[in-house]
Formats: C-alpha cells, sequence, structure tokens
C-alpha cells in the first residue's frame, strides 16, 4: 500500500515505522524538518518538508497516486482540513484522521470523514482498565 | 440581524464595528484573552472568550440563533472548520470565510463553503482592472456555474486583426457579447465582423477557457 502520514509527531512517527516495517511505501510530511528524528534509523520511506493543508506539497508528495493517507497533526481543524483535500479533491480511497475532540469528530463523521477521537478512545480504555481490577 | 465573528484580529474588530453602527446585533469569539478585553473595552461587552471552532463554544454563543458567521482568524483551517460546524451542526444560513492562502480559495468552495474572500485574490483583480497592460480584464465572477464576464482588448499587433470572428480559433463555450470600439457604440459581434486593433470585448466565458480567449484575440 502507497501510504502518506501528515504530521510527524510521536503517532505520526511510530506508525510510520510500523507500516514500513510491513513492507509499505510510506511518505511523511510535516512542516518542521526536526520532527523526522522521531523516525527509527532503519525507516527506509520517504520524509517530506511540506504543509499538509498545501495542495501543491500533497502533490509533490505523491497524493494522486497514494492509497491511504492519515492526518495526525498536532491540530483537529488542520487535519480536518488535509483529511478532506485528501478525500474530496485527490479522492484518496482511504482516508483517516485524528480529531481530538470528540464533538468535533461527530460533526466530521456525518460528514463523512472517517476521524478518531484519541480523548474517546483513551478515556474508554482507562474505564475499561479501572472496572477490570 | 445576528451575525457572530470568529477572530478579533483588525478584520474581525473593525467589521465588528462597521456592523454595529449599521445596527446588527454582533459577537466576536476570540482565544487570546488580552485582546478579548482590549475589545471589549473599546467598542462595548461584544466578545466572548473562546475557540471557536468548537461546537461547545458556538453552542455557548447561540449560534442556533444566528444569521451569519464570520470566520476572519489568520488560519484557514479554523476559518474552514467554524464555517464548517456553523452550517453544519448549527445551521447557519450564510457562512463567510476569510481565505489568508489565495492558494485555498478554489478548495474553500469545493469543500461547500459558499463564500470566501481572499485579500490577496481581490488585489490582484483591483491590479488587473487599473492597470492597462493586462489584455484580459475580469469583470464580473458568476460563481455558482463558473461562469464569468470578462474584457478582452485587442493590443497593436495581435495575429487577430483583419481577420474575421469566425477564422479566429474562439473556444467553445465563450459567448462574445459585445464589442466596443472607440467613438463607437457597442456592436453585436457577429461571425463576419472584422477583428481591428484596439477593438475591446465583452465576453462570459466557463471555466479554464481564458487562456484559449486570451490566445485567440491576443496572441502568444
Amino acid at each position: 500500500m502507497n501510504i502518506i502520514i501528515v504530521g510527524c509527531g510521536r503517532v505520526g512517527a511510530q506508525l510510520a515505522a510500523l507500516m514500513d516495517a510491513e513492507g509499505h511505501k510510506v511518505t511523511v510530511l510535516d512542516v518542521t524538518a526536526n520532527s523526522f528524528r522521531r523516525l527509527p534509523s532503519t525507516f527506509s520511506g520517504t520524509v517530506m518538508v511540506g504543509d499538509g493543508t498545501d495542495e501543491g506539497s500533497l502533490r509533490k508528495a505523491g497524493i494522486e497516486k497514494a492509497d491511504a493517507m492519515v492526518a495526525v497533526t498536532e491540530g483537529d481543524n488542520r487535519n480536518v482540513m488535509s483529511a478532506q483535500i485528501a478525500k474530496h479533491i485527490f479522492k484518496v480511497p482511504r482516508v483517516l484522521c485524528r480529531i481530538y475532540d470528540p464533538l468535533r469528530k461527530d460533526i466530521y463523521d456525518t460528514l463523512g470523514l472517517e476521524a478518531v477521537s484519541p480523548t474517546t478512545v483513551f478515556a474508554q480504555l482507562l474505564k475499561s482498565r479501572l472496572e477490570a481490577t | 440581524m445576528y451575525i457572530i465573528i470568529v477572530g478579533g484580529g483588525k478584520i474581525g474588530y473593525s467589521l465588528c464595528k462597521a456592523l454595529l453602527d449599521e445596527g446588527h446585533e454582533v459577537l466576536i469569539i476570540e482565544t487570546d484573552p488580552g485582546k478579548c478585553e482590549h475589545i471589549n473595552e473599546e467598542i462595548g461587552t461584544v466578545c466572548m472568550r473562546g475557540d471557536g471552532t468548537e461546537t461547545a463554544t458556538l453552542a455557548d454563543a447561540g449560534t442556533t440563533r444566528a444569521d451569519m458567521i464570520v470566520a476572519s482568524t489568520n488560519e484557514d483551517e479554523d476559518n474552514l472548520v467554524v464555517c464548517q460546524v456553523a452550517r453544519h451542526k448549527f445551521s447557519v444560513p450564510r457562512t463567510i470565510a476569510l481565505v489568508n492562502n489565495p492558494k485555498n480559495e478554489a478548495i474553500f468552495k469545493k469543500l461547500g463553503i459558499d463564500c470566501t474572500v481572499s485579500a490577496t485574490n481581490l488585489i490582484l483583480e483591483h491590479i488587473q482592472q487599473e492597470v492597462p497592460t493586462h489584455a484580459l480584464i475580469h469583470l464580473l465572477k458568476m460563481d455558482q456555474q463558473g461562469m464569468q464576464v470578462v474584457e478582452v482588448k485587442v493590443p497593436q499587433h495581435s495575429p487577430a486583426i483583419g481577420k474575421r470572428i469566425d477564422e479566429l480559433p474562439i473556444p467553445p463555450t465563450t459567448l462574445l457579447s459585445a464589442l466596443i470600439r472607440q467613438d463607437a457604440q457597442p456592436l453585436l459581434p457577429k461571425p463576419d465582423t472584422v477583428v481591428g486593433a484596439g477593438d475591446r470585448f465583452i465576453a462570459v466565458i466557463i471555466g479554464e477557457m481564458e487562456e484559449q480567449l486570451r490566445a485567440a484575440l491576443v496572441g502568444a
């Protein structure tokens, strides 16, 4: 699979490393080159400095040939915009994005974005841990 | 009308003052406490502190009864989200987004924001209208159909001079609707009208035909 990951924070870097290790073709995009330090030395994919909400940068990252795109920058709104550009303008078959704010996530669910809210997921995880002991 | 402005920067602030003067009910939502305080001191309690891209904040601001929302922050992604949340969660009838990066204007339109304002594009359009060196001038945009009205001036050395209109490679979806010649009444261009230097055509064009029309009447 040809995957573009927008945002090379802890989650982005780890996801990139995992997908790369499984043999997928991974391209990571981030606005600051310094973020790429989070990638392991074994990472064999491509890194690119660029803005994931910019059509030109996404094109350079090869979005027209991507099978999937994941938007995991620090900003909910940035993720929402990147994901919508990927889905509605470049018609990427699979687009996932992170939205911390659960209320905002609900809206974008209804607008057809496949969004994950770490807030909800983590709260539920903690709850089930608490209940298990 | 009840108008909510998200972003209390220079644009939001001045817009708020102007709208209040016109008798509208206005609320600014601004994240920065300093800016918020400043606005409230200057023009009365019209500024609420909060993140206008958050559903909860917009609910507190009474967005359900807003007639219009204007997103004027300096981050395009925030302006996009403000308008989308206002439209889809609160059914605000009219949403206007400031577009900081002119490239985003087209993206916003494709993502369903009905009205966008880009300062860069506005100034560019003015320059094109003011500076006579531009052979093709945008006169009017008719957004919904992607149509626009343009004016094309035939320059001195255009290859079109002396040719009939039906001999020129005018793009198919283009309608030449008026011809203005110096010291003469406007004419309706006909297929056998011969083009002269200095002729000004008013044309309705669709989509990407602009460059082809320019090439036909102005040359390379």
